[in-house]
C-alpha cells in the first residue's frame, strides 16, 4: 500500500492540484500549485521547501563503523570529520556505479546514508564480519529540504546554532523544543539545507518553518519544480541519468565512476584504500562523458516556427533517451535529462557523449520530435553545472 | 571644456538607450550613455521610496522584452530573471471574483461561474489571439519599409508585406483587421457575455491610451499587449527580480560588459549640428562631447524639437511631430502596505496575490471611466490595474509587509480648471477609496503613498505630456508612421543623428526592439560608410 509522509497532513493541505507522483513507496507532491515555474522561482529567488522524507534512510554505528564504509563507498569517509556530509557513490566489483547517496557524520562513529534505492541486504552483505550495526531507520524520520537564497535567514531564525553551516555541514540541534539534525545539503543547485526530524515531530516542524518562512515568501515544492532545478545544477538521477548497475541488463546500461562524470570522488594516488570496485576503477577507460549540452535557442524556436508552430518551453523535464549526431549525422550519444531553464531562457540538458565528441564548445545535433517528425536542431557541449551560485558554497 | 571623443553618444539611459548603447559597443564603437538623472533606466526604475520597500515608481512587469535582446545582449549572465506572475485576480461589482491560476481544466470552472459560455469561449479567444500575434510577429520583429521611398528595395519590401498579409488565411488576416482598427469591446463581446471577462480582457485595450474600450483603436493596444512572451507563453506577464529597475540594472551591466560607458547626471542640452552633419553633444553644465554619431533615446517631441533646433529639419517632419499624439492618461499610485489586504471570502489567503488584479468589472466600468477623462478629468471610479509585487518578489518588501503597485487610468495630462499639484492628493485619495472598496480595512495597512501622476512621469522621465509609450499607439502613429512617414528607420534628417526611443517602430513598452533596430541602422550606415 502507497504511504504518506509524515508531513502528509500538512501536504495534503497545501497541494491545491491534487497531483501526487509515487515515490518510493509514498505520495510525493508533484506540483501545489498550478504553476511549477512559480516553485522553480521560489528556490531561485527566496525559498522552497521540499518534503524529502522518502529517501531510505541508514542509520549506521558501531566501532568499525568508519572501517565499513570506508571500504565500501568511493570517497573516503575517514577524511569526513563528525559534523560534516558527504555526496558519495558505490561500485560494484567491476567498478560500475551501483548507486549514489549523501553520508552525514554526526559524530565519530554515528553515520546517515540516505539513499534513493532500499539497500538494507545490500549493506548488510558488505558487513563481512564487521562490527557495525545497519539499521532502516527510513520510516522514523521525516526530511525537509529549504532550498533558494533566502534559505540561510529562515534557519538562523529556526535553529540559530545551525547559522554558521559550512556547506556539506551538519549538526544535531534544536528547532524551538525540537530536536532536529540539520545538514546544509541539497539537491537543487542552490543555498539550502536539509531538515530530519523524529516523524512523531515533523508537523510541529512543518509549522514552525512556516511560521518563519512564509513572510519571507517560502513556499512547499514539489517534485516537477525539484526536477527543473536539479538538471540545472547538473546533479544526477539514479534511474533517470544513470542505471543502477545492480538492476542493469548488460554493460551498455552500466557506467563508470568517471563515465558519469563523478571521477572526482576518487583520488586514487593519494588514497590506499581498498574499496569495492576500486582495481576496476584503476583500469577504467571512459566509453562516455558526462557533460551539458545547450541548444541553440534561434534554432529550437526555428524548427517550430517552420512548421507553424509556437515554440515549445516546456518547464516539465524529459526524461529519458534523446539522441545527439554529430555532422555526419552518426550517433555520438544521448541526453538523459532535458528541461527549458527559465533561468537561462535556453533549453539545456544533461548528456552521455563519446569522449572525443565531449569538449566545451563542441557542436552537436539533437534529434527532437515535432508534429510527429524528427528534426535535428544545433546544440553545443558546456560544462556542467548549468548554474552555479556563488552562495551555494559561501 | 572638451572631453574625450567618442565613435558613438546616446542620449537618454532609458531601457532602449541602454539596449542601444550595449549593441553598439559589441559592434567595437565606443559608446557613452548620458542619463540626466542618478540612475538609469527612465521610466523602468525601482527606488527604495519609503525604508524597505521597493517601489516600481512607473513601469512595472515586463511581457513585450524581445528574446533577440536577452539572448544577443547575453541577459542571463548579468541577472536576467524574469518572476513568473501566474494568478489574475479580477473582483466583480458584487463582491464575488475571477482568480485564474493557469490551470487550463481549473481555470474553466472558475469562468464557468460566470458564464459557461465564457468558459469555452475563453480557449476560442485565446487560440484566436495566439494565431493573430504570430501573424503579426515578423512585421513587429523587423523594420518596416520606408512608405515614402521610391527606392526599389524599399518598394520591394512594401511589395512583400502585401504579399504577406495576402499569403495568410483570410480568417486570420480578418481578425487581425478587426483587432487593428476596430474597439476591444467589439472583439470582446463577439466571444464573451459576462461581465467579468469582458471587463478584465477590455483593459489591455486601453492600457496607456486615451481610449474607452468602445472606441476605434482600443483593439489596437489590446493587440499590442498581446505580442509578448515568456518561455513560450504568449501574452504573459513576468515580474523582473528587483522590478523593472532590476531589469535595467542588468540591461546596464551588459552594456558595460561590452565596454560602453554610462554617465549619470548628464543632462544633454542640444545636439551640436554642423552643416547638417551632428557632431556630438552639448551638456546643460556646458561640457561638450564629440562624436560622430549621436542617438536620442527621447521621445519624438524632445528628439526633434528640443535637442536640435527645428530649423535644422524638414518643415513637414516637424510638422508631423507637432501634430503626434501624446496626452497621457495614467498614473500611478503605489504603497507600502502593513500587510496584504484582504479580499472578502478569500481571508487568509494570499496566492490570487501571485500576479495582477485588476479592477475593472465589466466594460461599463471601464467606459465610464473614460467618459471622466474625455471631459478633462480623472476618472470617479478608476481603472486600476494592481500588483502586490512582494507575494512575487518577497525582496521588495520586508518580510510579512506588502508593496503595491496600482497603475491607474485616466488620469488626463490636461485637467480642466485644475493642474496636478493640486489634484495630486485629491486624486490618491479617489484611488485609495476604490482600493477600501473593493479590500475593506485597505486605508489601514497603509503605510506610505506615493501618487505619481502624468505631470510627474513627465518632469522626472522626460516622457512629454506623461505618455508612457512616448507617443499614443494610434493607427497613424504607428508602423510606417512612428514617429513620422519617411522617418521611421531611425535615421534623422541630420546626419549622424539618429532616434532609438519608444517613439519609434515598433513603439512603447519595456520592449527593447527600438533600441536594438536602431542599432542595426547604425552599423549598416557606419560599415556603409566605411
Ligand atoms: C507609469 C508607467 C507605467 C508603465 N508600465 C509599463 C509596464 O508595466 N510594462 C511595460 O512594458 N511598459 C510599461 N510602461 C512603458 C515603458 O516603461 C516605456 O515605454 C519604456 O520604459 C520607455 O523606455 P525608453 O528607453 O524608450 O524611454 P525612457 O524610459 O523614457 O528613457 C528616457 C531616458 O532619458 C533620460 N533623459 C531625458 N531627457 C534627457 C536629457 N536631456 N539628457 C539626458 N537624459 C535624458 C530620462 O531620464 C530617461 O532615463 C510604463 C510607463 C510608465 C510611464
Amino acid at each position: 500500500m502507497i504511504k504518506t509522509s509524515p508531513f502528509h497532513q500538512r501536504t495534503s493541505e497545501a497541494n491545491q492540484t491534487g497531483l501526487w507522483s509515487h515515490w518510493a513507496g509514498y505520495l510525493s507532491a508533484s506540483r501545489y500549485t498550478a504553476s511549477t515555474k512559480f516553485e522553480y522561482y521560489a528556490v531561485r529567488n527566496a525559498a522552497g521547501v521540499f518534503d524529502t522524507s522518502p529517501l531510505h534512510k541508514y542509520r549506521i554505528t558501531g566501532p568499525d563503523a568508519e572501517l565499513y564504509l570506508a571500504g565500501l563507498l568511493t570517497r573516503d569517509i575517514r577524511k569526513c570529520r563528525p559534523g560534516r556530509a558527504q555526496y558519495t557513490t558505490w561500485l560494484d566489483d567491476d567498478g560500475f556505479v551501483l548507486e549514489d547517496g549523501v553520508v552525514m557524520r554526526t559524530a565519530g562513529d554515528d553515520f546517515l546514508l540516505t539513499t534513493a534505492h532500499a539497500n538494507k541486504g545490500f549493506l548488510d552483505d558488505h558487513r563481512l564480519g564487521k562490527s557495525v550495526v545497519i539499521e532502516d531507520v527510513s520510516a522514523d524520520h521525516g526530511a525537509l529540504a529549504v532550498q533558494g537564497p533566502l534559505s540561510g535567514e529562515i534557519i538562523k531564525h529556526l535553529s540559530p546554532e545551525a547559522t554558521d553551516l559550512p556547506y556539506f555541514g551538519v549538526t544535531e540541534t534544536k528547532a524551538g523544543s525540537i530536536p532536529v539534525t540539520i545538514s546544509r545539503t541539497g539537491f537543487t543547485g542552490d543555498l539550502g539545507y536539509e531538515i530530519w526530524v523524529d516523524s512523531s515531530h515533523a508537523v510541529d516542524l512543518w509549522d514552525r518553518l512556516f511560521n518563519i518562512g512564509t513572510p519571507m515568501g517560502a513556499i512547499p515544492i514539489g517534485e516537477e519544480a525539484l526536477q527543473m532545478l536539479r538538471i540545472e545544477a547538473g546533479l544526477l538521477l539514479i534511474d533517470v541519468d544513470f542505471k543502477s548497475s545492480r538492476f542493469a541488463w548488460n554493460d551498455d546500461q552500466r557506467h563508470t565512476l568517471r563515465e558519469v562524470g563523478l571521477g572526482w570522488m576518487v583520488r586514487l594516488d593519494r588514497d590506499d584504500r581498498a574499496f569495492v570496485g576500486r582495481k576496476a576503477t584503476e583500469q577504467d577507460t571512459p566509453r562516455w562523458v558526462t557533460t551539458g549540452i545547450v541548444v541553440d535557442w534561434q534554432a529550437w524556436d526555428s524548427a517550430y516556427r517552420s512548421r507553424g508552430l509556437i515554440p515549445e518551453k516546456d518547464h516539465a523535464a524529459a526524461l529519458g533517451g534523446m539522441m545527439l549526431y554529430d555532422s555526419n549525422v552518426e550517433s555520438i550519444g544521448h541526453v538523459t535529462s532535458f528541461v527549458y531553464s527559465p533561468l537561462l531562457q535556453r533549453h539545456i540538458g544533461i548528456a552521455r557523449i563519446r569522449p572525443e565528441h565531449s569538449t566545451p564548445g563542441a557542436n552537436v545535433s539533437l534529434e527532437v520530435t515535432i508534429d510527429h517528425r524528427y528534426e535535428l536542431i544545433d546544440a553545443s557541449v558546456t560544462r556542467l553545472p548549468f548554474y552555479d551560485p556563488e552562495r551555494k558554497t559561501a | 571644456m572638451a572631453a574625450r571623443n567618442y565613435d558613438a553618444v546616446v542620449i537618454g539611459g532609458g531601457h532602449n538607450g541602454l539596449v542601444h548603447g550595449a549593441y553598439l559597443a559589441k559592434a567595437g564603437l565606443s559608446t557613452l550613455i548620458l542619463e540626466r538623472r542618478h540612475v538609469v533606466g527612465g521610466a523602468a526604475i525601482t527606488e527604495e521610496l519609503y525604508p524597505g520597500f521597493q517601489f516600481t515608481t512607473f513601469s512595472y512587469a515586463l511581457s513585450l522584452l524581445r528574446p533577440e535582446v536577452i539572448h544577443e545582449l547575453e541577459l542571463t549572465k548579468h541577472g536576467f530573471m524574469p518572476l513568473d506572475m501566474p494568478s489574475t485576480f479580477a473582483p466583480t461589482e458584487d463582491g464575488d471574483y475571477l482568480f485564474l491560476t493557469g490551470d487550463k481544466g481549473a481555470d474553466h470552472h472558475e469562468i464557468a461561474r460566470h458564464s459557461a459560455h465564457d468558459a469555452d469561449a475563453y480557449t476560442a479567444y485565446s487560440h484566436m489571439m495566439e494565431e493573430v500575434v504570430e501573424a503579426i510577429r515578423p512585421l513587429i520583429d523587423s523594420i518596416p519599409p520606408d512608405i515614402t521611398s521610391k527606392d526599389p528595395e524599399e518598394r520591394a519590401r512594401m511589395a512583400a508585406i502585401g504579399s504577406y498579409l495576402a499569403d495568410l488565411p483570410p480568417k486570420t488576416l480578418h481578425n487581425m483587421v478587426r483587432l487593428l482598427t476596430g474597439s476591444a469591446a467589439d472583439v470582446l463581446e463577439d466571444y464573451f457575455e459576462s461581465d467579468i471577462m469582458q471587463g478584465w480582457l477590455a483593459s489591455s485595450g486601453i492600457i496607456g491610451s486615451k481610449v474607452g474600450p468602445r472606441s476605434q483603436g482600443s483593439g489596437l493596444v489590446l493587440l499590442y499587449h498581446s505580442f509578448g512572451e515568456h518561455d513560450g507563453a504568449y501574452g504573459s506577464w513576468a515580474f523582473h527580480k528587483g522590478g523593472n529597475g532590476g531589469f535595467t540594472q542588468v540591461l546596464a551591466r551588459s552594456a558595460e560588459s561590452f565596454g560602453a560607458e554610462i554617465r549619470l547626471s548628464a543632462d544633454v542640452d542640444h545636439v551640436a549640428v554642423d552643416n547638417g552633419r551632428a557632431t556630438g553633444v552639448v551638456l546643460a553644465d556646458g561640457t561638450e562631447i564629440d562624436a560622430g554619431i549621436v542617438v536620442s533615446a527621447l521621445d519624438p517631441r524632445l528628439t526633434f524639437t528640443k535637442l536640435v533646433d527645428p530649423l535644422e529639419l524638414p518643415a513637414d517632419l516637424v510638422e508631423n511631430v507637432r501634430r503626434m499624439k501624446f496626452q497621457g492618461t495614467s498614473a500611478k499610485v503605489n504603497f507600502a502596505l502593513d500587510s496584504n489586504p484582504t479580499y472578502p471570502g478569500l481571508e487568509g489567503r494570499s496566492d490570487h496575490y501571485r500576479g495582477f488584479f485588476n479592477i475593472g468589472p465589466s466594460l461599463d466600468y471601464l467606459e465610464r471611466a473614460f467618459d471622466d477623462a474625455k471631459y478633462g478629468w480623472y476618472s470617479a471610479k478608476p481603472y486600476i490595474d494592481g500588483a502586490i509585487q512582494s507575494n512575487v518578489d518577497p525582496d521588495m518588501a520586508p518580510p510579512g509587509k506588502a508593496v503595491m503597485s496600482c497603475f491607474i487610468q485616466y488620469a488626463p495630462y490636461e485637467l480642466k480648471e485644475s493642474d496636478w499639484d493640486t489634484e495630486r492628493d485629491p486624486f490618491g485619495d479617489v484611488v485609495q477609496a476604490q482600493l477600501e472598496h473593493f479590500f475593506p480595512g485597505f486605508g489601514d495597512l497603509v503605510l506610505h503613498r506615493e501618487v505619481v501622476t502624468p505631470l510627474d512621469i513627465e518632469r522626472t522621465v522626460g516622457l512629454t505630456e506623461g505618455n508612457i509609450f512616448a507617443g499614443e499607439f494610434l493607427a497613424p502613429q504607428m508602423f510606417f508612421f512612428r514617429p513620422a512617414p519617411g522617418w521611421n528607420q531611425y535615421r534623422t534628417p541630420i546626419h549622424g543623428y539618429y532616434q532609438c526611443g519608444s517613439g519609434t517602430h515598433p513603439g512603447g513598452c519595456v520592449m527593447g526592439a527600438p533600441g536594438r533596430f536602431a542599432a542595426q541602422q547604425v552599423i549598416k550606415d557606419r560599415s556603409a560608410a566605411s
